[in-house]
């Protein structure tokens, strides 16, 4: 093997194609190449193209926009604002869809539940806006239904203000953490649950001691993915919640500045500014992750 | 089964399905009541309407030129479907059948849009788009409609062409067929229920796509979603009823595809994108 040995196909060696071929560029490889300029185009570009706009601003230094957000209490707060709605949220529909997936997990016919569950996702937010818009109005039915029960004697005032954004990111987030934390769940092998309660443990022990900590991947994902969406909140903030008020997100400023300021620059900072913050929670939600056990989930044999 | 016969367990259990129940009924409630509210002829501080009519769907027609949105609406939808469907099963194949330097760089590349929300990328490919002068324009709709798009058919598709026996390609090629012939004769009906299944997703989530839309779109070019966010936004010039037929137009456009979709597909699937990739 070590042995110089001159071959004769060596002085002529293997052409460009076959090389290439070898590292697995052929022309199959190739097809690949639209999308990933599509991509590039699309995505990349004015991604990069924001990040340096941002730093162009109309007036003053390359930092003058990023200044301007953080010293500007109207566009600082919309930070406070959004985070105050979609971690709440985040957490509300994890600590629900938990439970509600254990016991899911067991049922034969999930079909009909899921699809149920599916309708708010699949008809977005801006029909589910209008709805509570009517259905949690001081006339809608579920102020009527309570005051019918005698449980409140004037309606409870939920649309324009803090709880009808709430509700509409329960309703469109709950189906959407419940269906992602019921595949994560149905991923785990019954057979470990089952020799845990052989073992004695009860309800909450197998919980505890064996769900958790293999599932906790698969939270953290959740949560993420959750979190991201109900952080761009947008067409609920503006028709069900306060857009001046308590439920001026940050989407609702970056559309402001770009859409009624026509101030792209402004609009690239806030929309960088948005993108740093779910990153920096991602971030965070993923390195906390670490902390727990990682490993097969599936009780692999051998 | 482990069963738990203690009555803490059953309260529990009892528990969690009176929250199942309490979330679907307020659900469907929600939607009960815009479509009652849309053949209302008055509806204030009743439990159910004076009188019923059908007055307000022709009204909502021809105020918010539905018919023009809904041709719109179906010509982008369309196209997106399409041009996703084209560059989208394409580029899985390469990527489900070969292992090159920067394959994993590329596959975050695709997963990116799906991760990050519509409106944090939606505000600089505006920009750009406007820069450009695409945006307002039938084709600028289209273009921002397909960056999540694309890798989501991408993503979908890797799976299930991965599935596939590379040995009946192999033959293929024995026999003399060129890729071309490879993807008509051999791959396409092999691959036709993913497809079809990864291209009713991508319709139903693009009928649905608010955000991408609206910040493109122009006057002509606005999708039904958009021209019903306009109407809400606006809510107070017009009846309330007639907001309400309009999102009943559009609920029905909606599910149609929905149901449609949901014979090919698991319900789940809308919410978990593709298969999780197997760590190399």
């Amino acid at each position: 093997m070590h042995a110089h040995v001159p071959a004769p196909a060596a002085t002529a060696g293997p052409s460009l194609r076959q090389k290439l071929a070898l590292r697995g560029f052929d022309a199959v490889t190739f097809l690949v190449v639209p999308a990933a300029v599509f991509s590039l185009c699309l995505f990349v570009y004015p991604f990069a193209f924001g990040l340096i706009l941002s730093f162009e601003p109309k007036n003053g230094g390359w930092l003058a926009n990023y200044q301007r957000f953080f010293s500007d209490a109207y566009l600082y707060d919309t930070i406070i604002n959004t985070l105050a709605l979609a971690i709440p949220v985040t957490v509300l529909n994890l600590v629900l869809a938990v439970p509600v997936a254990f016991r899911v997990r067991l049922m034969r016919r999930q079909r009909l539940l899921t699809t149920i569950l599916v309708l708010p996702i699949t008809l977005g937010t801006v029909l589910v806006a209008e709805g509570l818009l009517n259905y949690l109005g001081p006339q809608g039915w579920f102020n009527r239904t309570l005051m019918t029960l005698g449980l409140i004697s004037h309606p409870l005032r939920l649309v324009h203000n803090y709880w009808g954004v709430f509700a509409s990111l329960l309703i469109t987030g709950f189906p959407f953490t419940f269906l992602l934390t019921l595949s994560y769940v149905t991923g785990i092998d019954p057979a470990l649950e089952q020799a845990g309660a052989t073992l004695g443990a009860n309800a909450w022990q197998r919980f505890r001691h064996i769900y958790l900590p293999l599932l906790m991947p698969g939270f953290a994902i959740t949560f993420c993915l959750s979190f991201v969406q109900a952080f761009s909140v947008f067409p609920s903030a503006v028709l069900l919640g306060e857009p001046a008020g308590t439920t001026r997100v940050i989407s609702i400023a970056a559309y402001q500045a770009a859409f009624e300021e026509y101030d792209y620059s402004m609009a690239s900072a806030v929309a960088m500014i948005m993108g740093f913050v779910q990153l920096a929670i991602v971030v965070a939600v993923l390195a906390a992750r670490g902390l727990f056990y990682r490993g097969p989930a599936t009780g692999a044999k051998g | 089964m482990i069963r738990d016969t203690t009555w803490g367990a059953k309260l529990w259990a009892t528990a969690v399905w009176v929250l199942v129940g309490f979330f679907i009924v307020n659900l469907l409630a929600m939607i009960a009541t815009v479509v009652t509210s849309s053949f209302a002829t008055r509806w204030l501080g009743t439990w159910l309407p004076v009188g019923w009519t059908t007055r307000w769907y022709a009204s909502a027609w021809s105020e918010f030129q539905l018919g023009d949105i809904l041709i719109v609406t179906f010509q982008v939808v369309g196209m997106v479907v399409v041009i996703s469907g084209l560059l989208g099963v394409t580029a899985a194949y390469a990527l489900a059948r070969r292992d090159f330097p920067g394959k994993r760089l590329l596959v975050l590349l695709f997963l990116l849009p799906l991760l990050i929300p519509p409106i944090t990328f939606g505000i600089p490919l505006a920009t750009v788009l406007y820069r450009t002068g695409l945006a307002g324009t039938f084709w600028g709709v289209v273009a921002a409609n397909l960056v999540p798009t694309v890798p989501f058919v991408i993503l979908v598709m890797i799976p299930f062409i991965e599935q596939i026996d590379p040995k009946l390609e192999a033959a293929a090629r024995v026999f003399g067929a060129n890729t071309f012939k490879l993807f008509i004769h051999v791959l396409m009906p092999l691959l036709l229920p993913g497809i079809l299944a990864a291209l009713l997703l991508v319709l139903v989530r693009t009928i649905a796509m608010f955000e991408l839309t609206f910040l493109v779109a122009g006057p002509t070019s606005q999708t039904l979603v958009v021209a019903l966010y306009y109407a809400v936004f606006a809510a107070g010039v017009r009846a309330v009823q007639s907001i309400d037929a309009m999102a009943v137009i559009y609920m029905v456009t909606t599910l149609i595809w929905l149901i449609i979709a949901l014979r090919f597909i698991n319900p789940t699937q809308i919410v978990t994108r593709a298969k999780q990739q197997p760590a190399h």
